[in-house]
C-alpha cells in the first residue's frame, strides 16, 4: 500500500465538531446523574419505613438561606465564565469568587444543619432509615459541592497568578457545566428531601 | 508509506534496558498502547478465571465428587463470574475501543489521553483488589478468604454477620474502583467519536465499530453508574452501620436486587455490542460486500440501548412482582428480540451473494451468528414469566447466558482477535493452529454448553457444591466437565498461537486483509502518531475509494 493518506488530505474542509471538553463533562454528568437516581429512589423508597425515631417531620429544617445561597453562585458562575469570555478578567475573578464564597456558605450550612441533627436529635447514619438515606444522599450532594469548590479554588489560584485568560474562556465553561450540574441536582435533593419527604 | 516521508525520531532504535521499557508502558497515554495492555490484562484474567470454571467443572464432575470443599465451591464460582465480566470481557472490549476507534475515525488519540491511561490502571487495580483477598480477605494474619456470595451478591449475605472479615469488602472496593475506571472510558469513548473524527468523517459515513462502540460507552455510562451507587450503599452498611439493605432495620434486601440487576443487563449489552461491532466489520470483509443497512443497524443497535435499559426485573420474576410489573418486563424482553433479529438478519443480508472468504475471523463471526441466535431464542424463552418460574436458579439459566458470553461475545472476541492481530503485532496469525483453535473450541462449546441446558430441565439447581445420583444427571455432568477441557485445550492453542506468531508469523502489511477502513491504511503497527498527515473521507469505505478511483462509494451514498 503506498500513500494512501496524504492524497486525500489535500483538500480542506470546513470541518466543525463540538469541544470534546463540553462533549465529555456531558457524558460524566449523565453518569452522575444516574449514580443521583439510585440515591433519590432509595430515599423515596425508605420515606416512613424507619421503624424508630426520629422522623424526618421532627427534625427537618427547611434550608431556604442556604439554598438560595447555593442557587445564585449558578448565576455568578455564568456571569464570571461571560465576562471572561469577553476578556474582562478582572470582573471574572471578582465573579468567581462570590461562587466560591456562596458555595461555601452553602457547605456551611449543611455543616451546621448535620451537627444540629447529631447533637440535638441524636440522628446518625446508623439511628433508622432515615438516617441513613438523608446522610447519604445529602452528603453525597455535599461531597459533589467541596469537589467543585476544589476545582473552582485552583482555578482562582491560577487567575491571581494571571494565568486564566480568554484562550481558557472554554475549559471555564466547562467547570462552570459541572457547578450547574451540582446546583440542578441540588433542586431535586431539596424537593425530595425537604418538600416531599415531610 | 507517506509516513516515511516525514522523519520522526522513533523510540524503538536503540537498545534500552528493560526497566526503560516497562517505565514507558507504565507511564504511557498512548491509546494503542493502552489498547494492548488492556488486552493483555485481560488475557491474563481469562486464564485465571478459566482455571476457575475448570475446578467448579471437575468438582460437579460426578455426584458425591469431594475434589473441593464447598467453602473453596462457593468462591470459585463468585471469582469465576466477577472476574469474566468485569476483569476479563469490560477490559478486552476497552482495548478494542481503545486501539481501534481512533484509528477508524481518523483521530491521533483519545480525547483525553490521561484519563484514558487513568482508566486503564483503575481497572487493573480494582482487579488486584479483587484478587489481593485470596491473601488479605481475614486481614492479613493467617489465611485468607476470597470473596463467596455469588456474583450479584445479594443482600443479606454481604451483610457483617453473615459474611464477617473483609471478602465481601474487597469485592465491593474492587468493583467500585474499576467501575470508575470503565466510567472514565466510556465518557473518553463519546468524547473521542463526537470530537476527534476526522475531516469528511460525518456520523452518517462512521465505520459502524465505532458507532455501535459509542452506544456501549452511553450504555456503560447508564449502567456502571448504579452499580457504583449501590456499592456506596453496600459501603455505608458494612463500615457505618447504615440500614439500606438491612432487613432488620426495615432496609430491603429486594432494593439491592433492583440494582444490582439495573446494572446488570444492560451489562449483558455492554458486553455484546462490541461483539456486534466486530461482525459488522469482519462480515462484510470476507463477504466482500459493503454492510447490509447500514442505518438500520445503527437505529436497531439505538432501540437495543433503550430497551435494555427497561427489561432487568426479568431477573427477578420469582420474587413475587404484581403480575402487571411481571407481564411489562416479560413485553420489553421480548420487545429486545426484535432489533437483534433486525441485526442478525442484517448480517446475514451483507454474507447473501457475497464472495466468502473462510478466513479464521469469518469462521469464528459464522459461529458468532448462529450461536447467538440460540442464546437470544433461550434468552426468549426465559422472558416469559411462567417459564422462567420453572427454570430460574436452574442450570439451564446458566446454559444460557454462557451460551450469550461463550457463544457469542467470546466467539466475536476470537474473531476480532483474528482479524486485528496482523495490524496490532505486524504479523498475521498462523492460519492452521487458528483452524485448530476454532474447531476446538466449538466442539468443546457444544459439548458444554448444548448439554448444560439438559440437567437444568432436568431440575439441577446452580450453585450447588454436589449432587445426588439421580438418573441422567452423573452422565450429562461428565460430558459437560469434558467440553470444558476441550475449551481449555483451544484456549491453550490460541494463547500458543498468540505467542508463535508474534515471533515466526508471516509479515502482515498495511491491508492484509484487503479491508475498507481507515485502520488498514496506515502500517501495521501503526507508528505512534497515527496518521502523518490527517486522512479527510469521503464514504463509508474510504480505502475502497482509493483503491477504486473508478467507482468510488461516494458516488453512491
Amino acid at each position: 500500500m503506498s500513500a494512501v493518506t496524504s492524497p486525500i488530505a489535500e483538500r480542506s474542509l470546513d470541518w466543525k465538531l463540538p469541544y470534546k471538553g463540553k462533549v465529555g463533562m456531558a457524558s460524566l454528568i449523565i453518569a452522575e446523574s444516574a449514580i443521583f437516581t439510585i440515591f433519590v429512589v432509595a430515599y423515596l423508597f425508605y420515606l416512613g419505613k424507619s421503624i424508630t425515631g426520629p422522623t424526618p417531620r421532627e427534625v427537618l429544617e427547611t434550608p431556604i438561606f442556604f439554598s438560595i445561597c447555593l442557587l445564585s453562585s449558578s448565576l455568578t458562575i455564568h456571569l464570571a465564565s461571560k465576562e471572561l469570555e469577553n476578556g474582562h478578567r478582572k470582573t471574572f475573578l471578582i465573579l468567581w469568587s462570590i461562587t466560591i464564597a456562596l458555595g461555601a456558605l452553602f457547605l456551611f450550612g449543611t455543616a451546621m444543619e448535620w451537627h444540629r441533627l447529631i447533637y440535638e436529635h441524636g440522628l446518625t447514619i446508623s439511628t433508622n432509615l432515615f438516617g441513613t438515606t438523608y446522610y447519604s444522599l445529602v452528603g453525597l450532594h455535599a461531597t459533589h459541592v467541596t469537589l467543585g469548590l476544589v476545582m473552582l479554588s485552583i482555578v482562582l489560584l491560577f487567575g491571581l497568578a494571571d494565568r486564566v485568560g480568554t484562550d481558557q474562556s472554554a475549559r471555564i465553561a466547562t467547570l462552570s457545566m459541572y457547578w450547574h450540574f451540582v446546583d440542578a441536582v441540588w433542586v431535586v435533593v431539596f424537593t425530595v428531601v425537604y418538600l416531599i419527604g415531610r | 508509506m507517506s509516513s516515511d516521508a516525514i522523519a520522526i525520531p522513533s523510540a524503538g532504535t536503540e537498545a534500552r534496558t528493560w526497566v526503560e521499557v516497562v517505565h514507558e508502558w507504565v507511564t504511557t497515554v498512548d491509546h494503542k498502547r493502552l489498547g494492548i495492555l488492556y488486552m493483555v490484562y485481560a488475557l491474563i484474567f481469562l486464564v485465571i478465571g478459566g482455571i476457575e470454571a475448570t475446578i467448579i467443572r471437575i468438582q460437579l464432575m460426578r455426584p458425591h465428587n469431594d475434589f473441593v470443599s464447598p467453602q473453596v465451591f462457593n468462591r470459585m464460582f463468585t471469582m469465576h463470574g466477577t472476574t469474566m465480566i468485569f476483569f476479563v470481557v469490560i477490559p478486552v472490549v476497552f482495548g478494542f475501543a481503545n486501539y481501534l476507534v481512533p484509528l477508524m475515525i481518523g483521530a491521533r488519540d483519545m480525547a483525553f489521553p490521561r484519563l484514558n491511561a487513568f482508566s486503564f490502571w483503575l481497572t487493573a487495580f480494582g482487579g488486584f483488589l479483587l484478587y489481593f483477598s485470596f491473601l488479605g480477605g481475614n486481614g492479613l494474619y493467617g489465611a485468607g478468604n476470597a470473596p463467596d456470595v455469588g456474583w450479584w451478591a445479594y443482600a443479606p449475605l454481604t451483610s457483617r454477620a453473615f459474611s464477617p472479615g473483609h471478602s465481601s469488602d474487597y469485592w465491593t472496593i474492587a468493583l467500585l474502583v474499576s467501575g470508575f475506571g470503565s466510567i472514565g472510558t466510556a465518557v473518553n469513548i463519546i468524547a473521542t467519536v463526537l470530537s476527534m473524527r476526522c475531516p469528511g468523517m460525518t456520523l452518517g459515513r462512521m465505520p459502524l465499530f465505532a458507532w455501535l462502540n459509542m452506544f456501549m460507552a452511553g450504555l456503560v455510562i447508564l449502567a456502571i453508574s448504579p452499580l457504583t451507587a449501590a456499592q456506596v450503599m453496600l459501603c455505608v452498611d458494612r463500615y457505618l452501620g447504615g440500614h439500606f439493605f438491612d432487613t432488620q432495620a426495615g432496609g430491603s434486601a429486594t432494593l439491592w436486587m433492583h440494582f444490582f440487576w439495573i446494572f446488570g443487563h444492560p451489562e449483558v449489552y455492554v458486553l455484546v455490542i462490541p461483539a456486534f461491532a466486530f461482525a459488522s466489520e469482519i462480515i462484510p470483509v470476507f463477504s466482500r460486500k459493503p454492510i447490509f443497512g447500514y442505518p438500520v443497524m445503527v437505529g436497531a443497535t439505538a432501540c437495543i440501548v433503550f430497551l435494555s435499559l427497561s427489561v432487568w426485573a426479568h431477573h427477578m420474576f420469582t420474587i413475587g412482582m404484581n403480575s402487571y410489573a411481571n407481564s411489562f418486563f416479560a413485553i420489553t424482553t421480548f420487545a429486545v428480540g426484535v432489533p437483534t433479529g433486525i441485526k442478525i438478519f442484517n448480517w446475514l443480508g451483507t454474507m447473501w451473494g457475497g464472495k466468502i472468504q473462510f478466513k479464521v475471523p469469518m469462521l469464528f463471526c459464522i459461529g458468532f451468528l448462529f450461536q447467538f441466535l440460540i442464546a437470544g431464542l433461550t434468552g426468549i424463552m426465559q422472558g416469559a414469566a411462567p417459564f422462567d418460574w420453572q427454570l430460574t436458579g436452574s442450570y439451564f439459566v446458566v446454559a444460557h447466558f454462557h451460551y450469550v458470553i461463550v457463544g457469542g461475545i467470546l466467539f466475536a472476541l476470537f474473531g476480532a482477535f483474528y482479524y486485528w492481530y496482523p495490524k496490532i503485532a505486524g504479523r498475521m496469525l498462523n492460519e492452521t493452529l487458528g483452524i485448530l483453535h476454532f474447531c476446538l473450541f466449538l466442539i468443546g462449546f457444544h459439548l458444554t454448553f448444548d448439554v448444560m441446558h439438559f440437567p437444568g430441565i432436568l431440575g439441577m439447581p446452580r450453585r450447588i457444591y454436589t449432587y445426588e445420583p439421580r438418573p441422567g444427571w452423573g452422565i450429562l455432568n461428565l460430558i459437560i466437565t469434558i467440553g470444558a477441557f476441550i475449551q481449555g485445550l483451544a484456549i491453550l492453542v490460541f494463547v500458543t498461537n498468540l505467542i508463535y506468531s508474534y515471533f515466526k508469523g508471516r509479515k502482515a502489511g498495511n491491508d492484509p486483509w484487503d479491508a475498507w477502513t481507515l485502520e488498514w491504511s496506515v502500517s501495521s503497527p501503526p507508528p505512534a502518531y497515527n496518521f502523518a498527515s490527517i486522512p479527510v473521507v469521503e464514504s463509508r469505505r474510504p480505502l475502497w475509494d482509493l483503491k477504486h478511483p473508478e467507482d468510488p462509494d461516494s458516488r453512491y451514498e
